[in-house]
């Protein structure tokens, strides 16, 4: 293969390192203390895992309650935390540090960077993000304080007032939602300014932004949307605890305030959110797919203009969440239509992947699969999308199961699909050594298997009339049957999760060694040893074109004469 | 180290020969940072507007709100001595630039005591708190978070002063320090909105 050209004659610094066993506590120590981006893209990387897992185990505890009618596995207060806080781990806690995870590891290598443009800021937002995290889930323990009641957030993850007020809502579960939002909210935003800072100073000679791989713009696209995504969170939030602590009226309604800003303030953050989730999937199919089918990828301007179109156009559609609150007919004709614009540079994505793969010599590896199986979910999710962006078919199914079907499919289907395929097609270059390839085709099959089963019958809960949030249900609705499918669903995606923890585990002691390019790749992390050296490139890489891996395996037939 | 160049086919020709200029970092993360800062100030401001006149019971604004006149040409021309500073930075002339420098601290401690002045009537002989009513939330979470800017801003600038007046600001500090001054305009220009939102439109 390619390999004996790699690592790049001199990406490597060819100086003997000094023989140095260091103890676990050093080892420990270099870890806290590191502003290394690729440790601290592995910590945010574990960080998510993590709290992947811990959202996942309430995720099934939920779904074992609701498998059949009447059932009293959890008590209602305990189920009304645990959907809150799977809603906020996973959006939160999981799906934005697998945003900083990637972006943080692997950005400043693809542009040829020594590290990230802010280091220790870097570490600051890592640090913050995680003690965010603790913060929130301390209050299982603390969050009784001195009211006694209530020991964990249970006001679902969007929080509406007036539910939020102090009458509604007292001991102080909802301060450490309040705060520990605000508190992870400092480290996406500092993580996003460096990502953009990286992105737009760091790059090496010759990488222009048009010669910059789709993972990068995505990143620094997403970076962007977040700018001005996580920071109307924060004021909001700001605002609440205003109106707890300090007695502020903003959304008290009995003293002229209204509930409805805080919907809009929230929606404003939460629609946006979901693209700013979403990114990180688009980003990596837009790496695995080229790669695993053998063709660079297709219509790259499209691409980058798509990607900047999503997040323009995802900042107008926040009140199609709203559909049932209420608002002027012109006001939901507006966002009926924002949201369908979404779909057409979305719609220039998927034909684009699909152009890359078409005539392609496609291998279907792992991560291969994972992205496969993501091109027909997304659309699938689109597809729902597009039906309730229509405000009376929303009128219908507004908080209905079939809602939470559709948000899923993007969530599960695509983010955490992709997410797999990231993991699968980076671990060589992070650790060294490969994933089990046959483990991972179990894990695939099972978790494809496991999602289809539940989410797929989930609409149909949903077309029946289940709402979302509810406790339990009497067994003449005729909901049993499918919940119970679901559920089962449920576990079996639990397991392939199972046997995904155990492969990474296993992996990075017996996994085959990866050498420094094992897929056979074109861009510029895989020209650096595996795992790369702290200094990434001894001497700055200079590119001429889109791959410049592909540039210097093939001499005489480099990318660069095609390109404009 | 011991390396060889990363490009080992490079013959002429094959490099680009284009200079290469990347904008400086912290300019950029400093461009971030106020677009990020901007949108939260944007979240308050639009509650404002909205909640103007939507108070059950007094004070008004009309009521208790004085325009802040002196205060607002403090902080705004402090912006203009601390743009004199920055250029007499760059022509090494460092006692000018401390003055400057100083003198924009000044300010901006002035227009911080008025702030202070102002809440202190407000809250004693008006009787208006955050808690009073929806103008009282809007008025002192908006004017606030401004002030709290300040204060940041105020602590910067103070470090720097620490440094020049220790002598450990250089020349080639400037870039850096054109960072702050960055920040400072952006406090000085989100005055602008919030003077206009409170003391014009909300009065």
């Amino acid at each position: 293969m390619a390999d004996r050209t790699l690592p790049i004659h001199g990406a490597l610094d060819l100086t003997p390192p000094r023989e140095h066993e260091s103890t676990l506590l050093e080892t420990l120590h270099s870890w806290v203390v590191t502003v290394d981006h690729k440790k601290l893209g592995l910590m945010y990387m574990m960080m998510a895992i993590f709290f992947l897992l811990v959202g996942g185990v309430e995720a099934i505890c939920i779904r074992i309650q609701l498998a059949v009618p009447n059932n009293h596995f959890l008590s209602p207060q305990v189920f009304n935390r645990f959907f809150t806080m799977h809603g906020t781990t996973m959006v939160f806690l999981t799906g934005i540090p697998l945003i900083f995870g990637f972006a943080n590891y692997m950005v400043p290598l693809q542009v040829g960077a020594r590290d990230m443009a802010f280091p220790r800021m870097n570490a600051f937002s890592f640090w913050v993000t995680l003690f965010g995290g603790l913060l929130l889930y301390y209050s299982f323990l603390g969050g009784s304080g001195l009211y006694g009641m209530g020991n964990a957030p249970d006001v679902t993850w969007w929080a509406y007032a007036p539910l939020t007020a102090r009458a509604f809502s007292p001991g102080h579960a909802t301060d450490y939602w309040a705060l520990a939002l605000i508190v992870t909210g400092i480290g996406t935003l500092g993580a996003a300014i460096n990502v953009i800072a990286t992105v737009l100073c760091m790059r090496c000679k010759g990488m222009t932004l048009m010669r910059m791989p789709l993972f990068t713009w995505l990143m620094l696209v997403d970076s962007g949307l977040l700018l001005v995504t996580i920071t109307p969170l924060t004021a909001a939030q700001v605002m609440l605890v205003i109106d707890r602590y300090l007695g502020g009226h903003f959304f008290d309604t009995q003293a002229g305030g209204s509930a409805m800003v805080w919907m809009h303030f929230f929606w404003i953050f939460g629609h946006p959110e979901v693209y700013v989730l979403v990114f990180p999937a688009f980003a990596i199919a837009s790496e695995v797919i080229p790669v695993f089918s053998r063709k660079a990828i297709f219509g790259y301007p499209a691409m980058v203009a798509a990607s900047v179109g999503i997040a323009f156009v995802s900042l107008g559609v926040w009140a199609h969440h709203m559909f049932t609150v209420g608002m002027a007919s012109v006001s939901n004709t507006f966002f009926v239509l924002s949201t369908m614009l979404v779909g057409i540079p979305t719609g220039i994505k998927i034909f684009n992947w699909l152009a890359t793969m078409w005539g392609g010599k496609i291998r279907f590896q792992v991560p291969m699969l994972f992205c496969t199986a993501f091109l027909f979910q997304f659309l699938a999710a689109g597809l729902t999308g597009i039906m309730l962006s229509v405000a009376p078919w929303d009128w219908q199914l507004h908080n209905s199961y079939f809602v939470i079907a559709h948000f899923h499919y993007i969530l599960v289907g695509a983010i955490v699909f992709n997410t797999f395929a990231g993991i699968y097609y980076w671990f060589p270059k992070a650790t060294g050594r490969m994933m089990n390839q046959t483990l991972g085709k179990w894990h695939f099959w099972l978790f494809l298997i496991g999602f289809h089963v539940t989410f797929d019958t989930m609409h149909f809960v949903g077309f029946e009339g289940m709402p979302r949030w509810i406790y339990t249900y009497p067994a003449d609705r005729g909901w049993g049957q499918l919940n119970l499918v679901v559920s089962i669903g449920g576990i079996i995606q639990g397991i392939a999760v199972l046997i995904f923890a155990y492969n990474l585990i296993s992996s990075l002691f017996v996994g085959k060694v990866a050498g420094n390019d094992p897929w056979d790749a074109w861009t510029l992390e895989w020209s650096t040893s595996s795992p790369p050296p702290d200094y990434n490139f001894a001497t700055d890489p200079v590119v001429r074109s889109r791959r410049p891996l592909w540039d210097l395996k093939h001499p005489e037939d480099p990318d660069w004469k095609y390109e404009a | 180290m011991s390396a060889i160049p990363l490009t080992p086919q490079a013959a002429p020709g094959t490099v680009d020969e284009h200079p290469w200029h990347l904008p400086y970092r912290g300019r950029i993360g400093m461009y971030c940072l106020i677009i990020g800062e901007s949108t939260i100030f944007t979240i308050f401001v639009v509650a404002y507007i909205f909640y103007i006149g939507k108070s059950l019971y007094g004070p008004t604004p009309q009521q208790v709100l004085e325009v802040p006149i002196f205060n607002s040409i403090c902080l705004l021309s402090s912006s203009v001595t601390i743009w004199l500073a920055e250029r007499n930075l760059e022509r090494r002339k460092m006692s000018f630039f401390a003055l400057w420098w100083g003198l924009t601290i000044l300010l901006g401690l002035v227009f911080l005591v008025g702030t202070g002045l102002e809440w202190h009537k407000l809250i004693y002989e008006d009787g208006l708190t955050i808690s009073t009513n929806l103008f009282g939330t809007t008025f002192y979470s908006l004017v606030g978070l401004h002030a709290t800017h300040v204060i940041f801003g105020l602590l910067g600038l103070s470090l720097v002063l620490i440094f020049t007046l220790t002598g450990k600001v250089k020349e080639e500090h400037a870039p850096k320090i054109e960072v702050l001054a960055l920040y400072w305009h952006f406090v000085d220009a989100i005055w602008v909105v919030v003077f206009t939102v409170v003391y014009i439109i909300g009065r």
